[in-house]
């Protein structure tokens, strides 16, 4: 069952990182990867309304796995950030590799943080 | 994914390959959190090493794909790179265990995690594809004597 929930939340989420990359690079192009940077700075969010709730005692283990380690997990990758990030090191665009690595790390921390004391406020 | 190999073409069969691939990666990266827990405070060691064997992997696949001489089938790189990597490595976990090590007072653990996850991300992509790129490399020469 506990599988079944990350697996079901993998399968919905990693779909959802494909098409909401899609639509955001056919609306704002290859240049910068707002498409990862969306989708990393919601799970950030989402997952720490998760963690927020679940230490505030109101979300189960099966919907932490199915919200968090599945949906969160798949929806948001390190992989692709990386590789991207590479590719725009690579591609002599040094400013645009580290805008994407420094802003990401604070939106996503930043989400996190949000979503924690949002999830706290709501279900404690 | 951005880069020199055109992007995948839409429609049910692309989806279903980044579904199915990106469960099985989550469910790789949750048995690794089964087999290696972390306790509460400590350096989130296996979600560190998720990352960094992903973003490895990744530089390995993406060399592959765009070096390969015959056409690559269309649904390898949405299963195995958006799916089943994109599944396995996680941002919002590194975010949130970030944020429950700064907020539960362990603030060196945390800054340290929150700078060495993207830091050994970037150099594990960037080992993988040059190591990858050098071996084609040395494969080919090879194959020309």
């Amino acid at each position: 069952m506990n599988w079944l929930c990350v697996v079901a939340g993998a399968a919905i989420g990693a779909p959802l990182r494909y098409l909401t990359d899609r639509t955001l690079r056919a609306r704002y192009g290859p240049a910068f990867p707002w498409g990862t940077f969306t989708v990393n700075v919601l799970g950030c969010l989402v997952l720490g309304l998760v963690a927020g709730a679940a230490s505030a005692g109101a979300a189960s283990p099966h919907t932490q796995l199915f919200l968090g380690t599945g949906l969160c997990g798949a929806l948001t990758t390190y992989s692709t950030f990386g590789y991207e990030t590479w590719q725009l090191a690579e591609g002599r665009m040094p400013l645009a590799a580290a805008a994407n690595v420094v802003g990401s790390v604070v939106a996503g921390l930043g989400a996190a943080f949000l979503g924690v004391a949002g999830g706290e406020a709501l279900w404690g | 994914m951005s880069g020199t190999v055109a992007a995948p073409r839409a429609g049910w069969p692309v989806l279903a390959a980044v579904a199915t691939g990106g469960a099985a990666g989550a469910s790789a990266r949750y048995g690794a959190a089964l087999l290696w827990p972390v306790a509460e405070g400590g350096f989130p060691w296996t979600t560190f090493a998720v990352n960094a064997v992903g973003c490895a992997l990744i530089g390995v696949l993406m060399v592959l794909v765009t070096a390969a001489r015959r056409r690559v089938h269309h649904l390898v790189r949405p299963f195995l790179g958006t799916g089943v990597l994109g599944g396995f490595t996680t941002f919002s976990t590194y975010a949130v265990d970030t944020e429950r090590l700064l907020d539960g007072g362990h603030l060196g653990t945390g800054l340290v995690h929150l700078a060495l996850t993207p830091l050994t991300a970037l150099a594990a992509v960037g080992a993988a594809t040059v190591a990858t790129r050098r071996v084609l490399a040395l494969r080919r020469e090879a194959g020309e004597r």
